[in-house]
C-alpha cells in the first residue's frame, strides 16, 4: 500500500516536471536567441546557449531601421500606464454605484452593461473604428488608450466584489456625515486594495499585449505599440533574427516581472470574486 | 392630530425626495462615465456600423452612396467569407474541449501535490503575462521553423533521425494546426487552470472522506462523482470564456499564418486558414472597403452575441447568481 503510494507520487511528479520543462521552453528559446549571433540561431545542430553572449543585439534592436522598438516600448508605456488608471477609476466608480447607490432606474442601467459584457471588443473592431476614426481620433494617443478603458469586465467584478464589502464600515462614514463620494474614495478604495491590484494587473496586461486594436487605429508609424512593432518586425523581407528575439524578451520582460510580483493577487482575486 | 400627522408625512416625503434626488445624481456620478464610453464605443458603433453597411464606403468610413444590400450579396457570393465562418466553427469544435481538458488535467495534477504546488502552479499561469504576438514570434521562427535550425526538427532529428519539416508549409496532413493550436494552449490553459484550482479548493474535503469511508479510493471514482459534478458552474464559465476567445481568433493566425499582401488576393500561408476577424481585416483595412467591413462586421457580431447568449441558456448560465 504505502509503497504503491510512493510509486503513484513519483510518476505524479514524474509527470508535472516533463509538463514544467515544456511550459518552459519558449522563455528558454527567447533568451537564447536574443544572445546569440544570427550565424548560430541558423546552425543545423542546435547550440544549446550561446558561447559568447552577444549584448549587442540589444543595440542593434534599437537601431533597426524596419521596427522602432524605442517608439513602441514608449508608446505602450503610456497607453499602458493611461489605460489602466483610466479603467480602474471609470470602472471601480461604476461598480460600486451598480453595488450600492439605490436608484430607480439602477436595473435599467446594469442591462445596459450587461449587454455590453455580451459583445466582446473585438467582434465590432470595425465599427468601434468606424466611430473612431469619425472622430479624428486615428493615429493618436487618445484613440489608443481611451476606447478599451471602458473594460466592462472590470466593472462587473468591481460590482461583485462590492455587493460584498461590509455595510457597517460604511454605515459608520455615513453617520459622519460623509456622502457616496467621500465613503468611496475613503473607505472602500482604502479597504479594497486586492481587488484593485489584481484588475489593475489584468488590465495591465491586456493595454500591453493588446494587438488588433492598436494595428488599426495606430497606423502612422509613431503611435506604434511594442505588438504592433514585433509583428510588423517579423514580416520583413530580412529578418535580423537576434535582433527580433531581443525585441520578444523586451516586450515580455516587464509583463514577467510585475506577474511575479501580483500573482497571488490575481489567484486571490480569482478566488474570492469568483471570475467566472 | 390628523394635521400633525399629515405635516410629518410631507416633511418625511420631501425628505427622502431630496434622498433619492441626491442617490440619483451620485448614482449618475459613478456610472455615468462607463455609461457614456459604452454608448460612445459600444452601441453608438454598433448602430453606426450597421448603417454604414448598406451605403458605398471605400478609402472612406463616411457614407458616399446607399446601396441597399448589395454589400451583404457581395459578401455571401465571396466564398473567403463562407469559409472563414467554417473554418472558425470546426477550430473552436477542436480547440475548446482541449483547452478545457488540459486546463482541467494540470488543476488536478497541481492540486494533488503539496510539496512543489507553488512552483508548477505559477509555471503553468505564467504564460498568461506573454502576448500572442510575441508567442508567435517564438512559434513561427524557432520553435516550428521549417529550417533544420528549428527546435521541433531537432528533436525530430534527435529522437527519430527524421527530415526537417515545414511545419508551416505543409498542407498535407495540415501540420500548420499543430502549430496554431499549441500556441494557444499554451497561452490560455494557465489561465483556466487557475479558475479551476479555484473551484477544487471549494469542495469540501468531508466529502472524500465520506467516499473514503464508503470504500471508493481517490481516483477516476471520486472525480467522476463528486469533482466533475461539483464543478459543474465552474466548468460552464470556463466553457463558455474558452468559446468566446476562440470565435474572435485573430493575432496568431495574423503573425504566424502572415497578413497577406495589400490587395484583396490576400497570399502568402494566409489563404490556409483565415477566421473571420482576419477576414474582415482584409476587407476594411487592406481593400479599404469599409461599406462591405461593415456588413460583415454586423454578421459576425451577431453571431458571435447570439451563440453567446445561446450557450448560456442551453449551460444554464443564467441560472449563476449575477
Amino acid at each position: 500500500m504505502k509503497t504503491g503510494r510512493y510509486f503513484q507520487s513519483f510518476w505524479l511528479y514524474a509527470l508535472l516536471i516533463g509538463l514544467a520543462i515544456v511550459y518552459l521552453i519558449p522563455y528558454y528559446i527567447i533568451a537564447r536567441n536574443a544572445l546569440m549571433t544570427q550565424r548560430e540561431i541558423a546552425a543545423f545542430d542546435w547550440i544549446l546557449w550561446p558561447s559568447q553572449i552577444q549584448w549587442r543585439n540589444l543595440i542593434d534592436l534599437f537601431n533597426d531601421p524596419i521596427a522602432p522598438m524605442g517608439i513602441g516600448l514608449k508608446n505602450s508605456a503610456i497607453v499602458s500606464i493611461f489605460q489602466v488608471a483610466g479603467q480602474l477609476i471609470v470602472t471601480s466608480m461604476a461598480g460600486y454605484g451598480l453595488a450600492r447607490i439605490r436608484y430607480k432606474w439602477a436595473d435599467a442601467v446594469f442591462f445596459l452593461v450587461l449587454g455590453a459584457l455580451m459583445v466582446p471588443a473585438a467582434a465590432i473592431f470595425v465599427q468601434t473604428f468606424l466611430v473612431v476614426a469619425e472622430m479624428g481620433w486615428v493615429s493618436t494617443m487618445q484613440g489608443l488608450i481611451i476606447p478599451p478603458m471602458f473594460y466592462v469586465f472590470s466593472a462587473f467584478i468591481f460590482r461583485q466584489f462590492f455587493l460584498d464589502f461590509p455595510q457597517d464600515l460604511e454605515d459608520a462614514a455615513r453617520v459622519d456625515g460623509l456622502g457616496h463620494l467621500g465613503i468611496f474614495w475613503r473607505i472602500v478604495v482604502p479597504n479594497s486594495t486586492g481587488i484593485f491590484v489584481a484588475l489593475g494587473t489584468i488590465g495591465l496586461i491586456r493595454a500591453w499585449n493588446s494587438f488588433l486594436w492598436p494595428l488599426v487605429v495606430g497606423q502612422s508609424r509613431d503611435t506604434w505599440t511594442v505588438q504592433v512593432v514585433l509583428s510588423t518586425f517579423m514580416t520583413a523581407q530580412t529578418i535580423n533574427l537576434p535582433a527580433l528575439f531581443m525585441g520578444a524578451a523586451v516586450g515580455i520582460l516587464p509583463m514577467l516581472v510585475i506577474f511575479f510580483l501580483v500573482q497571488r493577487y490575481i489567484v486571490e482575486g480569482v478566488k474570492t470574486t469568483g471570475i467566472k | 392630530m390628523a394635521v400633525q400627522n399629515s405635516t410629518y408625512d410631507t416633511a418625511n416625503l420631501a425628505q427622502k425626495k431630496n434622498r433619492a434626488r441626491r442617490d440619483a445624481l451620485s448614482f449618475w456620478i459613478f456610472v455615468g462615465p462607463l455609461v457614456i464610453g459604452l454608448m460612445l464605443f459600444v452601441y453608438i458603433p454598433i448602430v453606426w456600423g450597421f448603417i454604414l453597411s448598406f451605403f458605398e464606403a471605400r478609402n472612406t468610413v463616411s457614407p458616399t452612396q446607399y446601396v441597399g444590400l448589395t454589400n451583404y450579396i457581395e459578401l455571401f457570393k465571396d466564398p473567403r467569407f463562407f469559409d472563414s465562418l467554417v473554418m472558425i466553427i470546426a477550430y473552436s469544435i477542436f480547440i475548446v474541449p482541449v483547452t478545457f481538458a488540459l486546463s482541467l488535467g494540470l488543476a488536478l495534477l497541481v492540486n494533488s501535490v503539496s510539496r512543489g504546488q507553488g512552483f508548477f502552479r505559477t509555471t503553468f499561469f505564467i504564460p498568461v503575462a506573454c502576448s500572442y504576438v510575441i508567442a508567435s514570434v517564438v512559434w513561427k521562427m524557432s520553435l516550428f521553423n521549417g529550417l533544420p535550425s528549428g527546435f521541433a526538427n531537432n528533436i525530430l532529428w534527435w529522437v527519430f533521425g527524421a527530415n526537417p519539416v515545414a511545419w508551416i508549409n505543409t498542407t498535407d496532413p495540415p501540420l500548420y494546426w499543430i502549430v496554431l493550436v499549441t500556441v494557444r494552449l499554451w497561452l490560455q490553459t494557465g489561465f483556466y487552470m487557475i479558475i479551476f484550482l479555484a473551484g477544487l479548493q471549494e469542495i469540501p474535503h468531508s466529502l472524500y472522506e465520506a467516499a473514503a469511508v464508503d470504500g471508493a479510493e481517490r481516483g477516476w471514482k471520486t472525480f467522476r462523482y463528486i469533482t466533475f459534478p461539483l464543478l459543474r458552474n465552474t466548468s460552464i464559465s470556463v466553457l463558455l470564456l474558452l468559446f468566446i476567445e476562440a470565435v474572435q481568433a485573430f493575432d496568431e493566425f495574423r503573425n504566424i499564418l502572415g497578413g497577406g499582401g495589400g490587395t484583396s488576393i490576400a497570399g502568402g500561408t494566409q489563404i490556409l486558414a483565415r477566421p473571420p476577424l482576419v477576414y474582415l481585416y482584409n476587407v476594411a483595412f487592406q481593400d479599404q472597403n469599409y461599406g462591405r467591413g461593415a456588413a460583415g462586421a454586423f454578421i459576425i457580431a451577431a453571431l458571435i452575441v447570439l451563440v453567446t447568449v445561446l450557450q448560456g441558456r442551453i449551460l444554464g448560465f443564467g441560472k449563476r447568481e449575477y
